[in-house]
């Protein structure tokens, strides 16, 4: 991370590089082709979030990697008018939600949105990505249908 | 504290012979608070300070204590290290670490012990001076050493949720999009909570303010404004607790374990079941099972008040009122002085102090109501209060149910 700023909207310089656990690496590697794999428990047939080698429901290590529809809800949202610190979030104001994707599971991600006040409760998304500098993405929720 | 025969409603024949209810008491408790928001000495010569005032309010000294309970330390075992430093050999020892309920849950493990003979006499405490620290430049809570890489680092840190009150923001979305609550009606929780701080003479924050005060103040993670969110400030207090027959013999009048729950959910939000629903309907449920109780029968909540959601998700998961109609139930304001359930005496950790980690001000406080020590915000007649804690972000959640001599 360079110089301390809490501007917020990092460069992809600026951005914290997310940190990578065993379980999450195939998130990460599809990240890099701004794909999105979600971990599977084949038994169970469920998708799961988040990632951390084995199944939350029947705790098995069957685990498979699928590629998800990358639509989905926003359950909950919450405005920062200022980021936490620096190198994460966006330009604020910005939106951060809870988003259930179609798959079943719920992701924590930004909504990259022209105005974060308008960002409701139910309202559609799909995963966008934003670059980081080593080449991975970080997951990012667009609106599936902004505003005219 | 009146010897009259109990009311039937405290003594449910066949309902609550659990071996747990008033097997134990409360003896002795401590807090230490400034309205600077900041306190002298360390961390560690605070711990030591609460013991020897909660051991002296008892009318115990340190050679009586066996049992210890604490959660705090930058090391690596908080009761071990706490122990040495005390010069203590506990024969039971709790570090048990949920956040701001760790206390809760160190007085239901501490009862437990002491019926089953495994302790006699247990000293839980709590100190933290984040405020200080960050005026001295130390980083306040950031000083805390992240270690690994954690679900949280890897997956919610990136997204740029301010935490804590961005979770509790987000659990407060929720509750709106479901039920309606309005931010007028979350604020008038910290409005009823001022009140009683305007009467406790260490509070932090004593000046009387409005709903609109409150929407007023800067949006911190919205729907959550400054005044919808606890304090930064140092704090520290202890309690004590023995069994219900050597409480008998003690310096003030026992406070007795009538009732005490836990359930923890999550660690991070985004893996909370229902953001609008907490482990509060476990624990309450369990702690009032154990009592022999209701919510009706309550007389005075210490409710954690890490946020102003915190308390209304908490009245409805305990049964104060029905899920989803928390907004409207604060509205008429029964948590403020004279209300029909006064709530957060001491003025809360939005106004009188929160250090981090807020639940010991919560045993504390319902222990001086019950022995009519509250001076001037004294709830009158005051015989059975719960302590509720919420630790991490809605995760952890532990209820103790309290109660006078003439509930045991």
């Amino acid at each position: 991370m360079s110089e301390r700023t809490d501007r917020g909207d990092p460069t992809t310089a600026d951005r914290m590089l997310p940190p990578e656990s065993p379980a999450g690496a195939p998130f990460w590697a599809a990240s890099r082709e701004r794909r999105l794999l979600l971990p599977w428990c084949v038994p169970c047939g469920a998708a799961h979030w988040y990632p951390r080698g084995f199944c939350p429901v029947c705790l098995g290590d069957e685990i498979e990697w699928r590629p998800a529809s990358g639509g989905g809800r926003v359950h909950a949202v919450s405005v920062q008018p200022k980021v936490p610190f620096p190198g994460v979030g966006g330009e604020p104001p910005y939106a951060v939600a809870l988003v259930d994707l179609d798959e079943g599971v719920r992701m924590m991600l930004r909504v990259v949105a022209d105005d974060a006040w308008s960002v409701a409760v139910d309202d559609a998304v799909s995963i966008g990505w934003e670059p980081l500098s080593d080449g991975r993405h970080l997951p990012v929720a667009l609106p599936s249908d902004p505003p005219a | 504290m009146s010897s009259a025969t109990p009311s039937p409603a405290w003594h449910p024949a066949g309902v609550s012979a659990h071996p747990l209810r008033a097997a134990t008491a409360v003896v002795g408790v401590a807090d230490a608070a400034d309205p600077s928001g900041m306190l002298d000495g360390t961390v560690t010569e605070l711990e030591a300070r609460m013991i020897r005032e909660a051991l002296d309010d008892a009318g115990l000294t340190l050679a009586d204590v066996d049992g210890l309970a604490i959660n705090n330390g930058a090391g690596w075992a908080a009761s071990l290290e706490a122990a040495e430093r005390l010069g203590l050999a506990p024969r039971w020892t709790d570090s048990t670490q949920t956040g701001g309920s760790s206390f809760e849950i160190h007085v239901q493990h501490a009862a437990a012990a002491i019926a089953l003979g495994l302790a006699e006499v247990v000293v839980v405490v709590y100190a933290s001076t984040p405020r200080s620290s960050h005026k001295r430049g130390g980083g306040g809570f950031r000083s805390r050493a992240l270690g690994g890489v954690t679900p949280a680092l890897e997956w919610d840190l990136p997204h740029g949720l301010r935490l804590p009150m961005g979770a509790y923001a987000l659990a407060a979305s929720r509750h709106v999009h479901e039920f309606g609550t309005t931010p007028e009606q979350l604020a008038s929780i910290a409005v009823q909570t001022r009140e009683w701080a305007a009467m406790n003479p260490r509070a932090r924050l004593r000046d009387p303010i409005t709903v609109e005060d409150v929407l007023a103040s800067p949006v911190e993670a919205s729907p959550l404004h400054k005044l919808d969110c606890c304090l930064v400030t140092d704090g520290a207090g202890a309690v004590v607790l023995t069994s219900a027959e050597r409480a008998a013999d003690l310096a003030k009048p026992p406070v007795y374990v009538l009732g005490a729950g836990t359930c923890h959910t999550h660690a991070s939000i985004t893996s909370m079941p229902d953001l609008t629903t907490t482990g509060g309907v476990v624990s309450g449920r369990e702690a009032f099972r154990i009592a022999g109780l209701g919510p009706g029968d309550v007389d005075v909540v210490e409710l954690y008040d890490s946020f102003t959601i915190t308390v209304l998700l908490a009245l409805e998961d305990l049964g104060f009122c029905a899920k989803g109609e928390g907004g409207a139930f604060v509205a008429d304001g029964p948590l403020r002085p004279g209300g029909a359930l006064p709530a957060n005496t001491n003025g809360g950790g939005l106004a009188y102090t929160h250090p981090g980690q807020y639940g010991i001000f919560l045993l504390v406080e319902a222990a001086r109501q019950l022995r009519g020590e509250a001076g001037d915000r004294q709830v009158p007649g005051a015989e059975v209060a719960v302590a509720h804690g919420s630790g991490g972000v809605l995760s952890a959640m532990s209820t103790v149910v309290l109660g006078s001599e003439a509930t045991r």
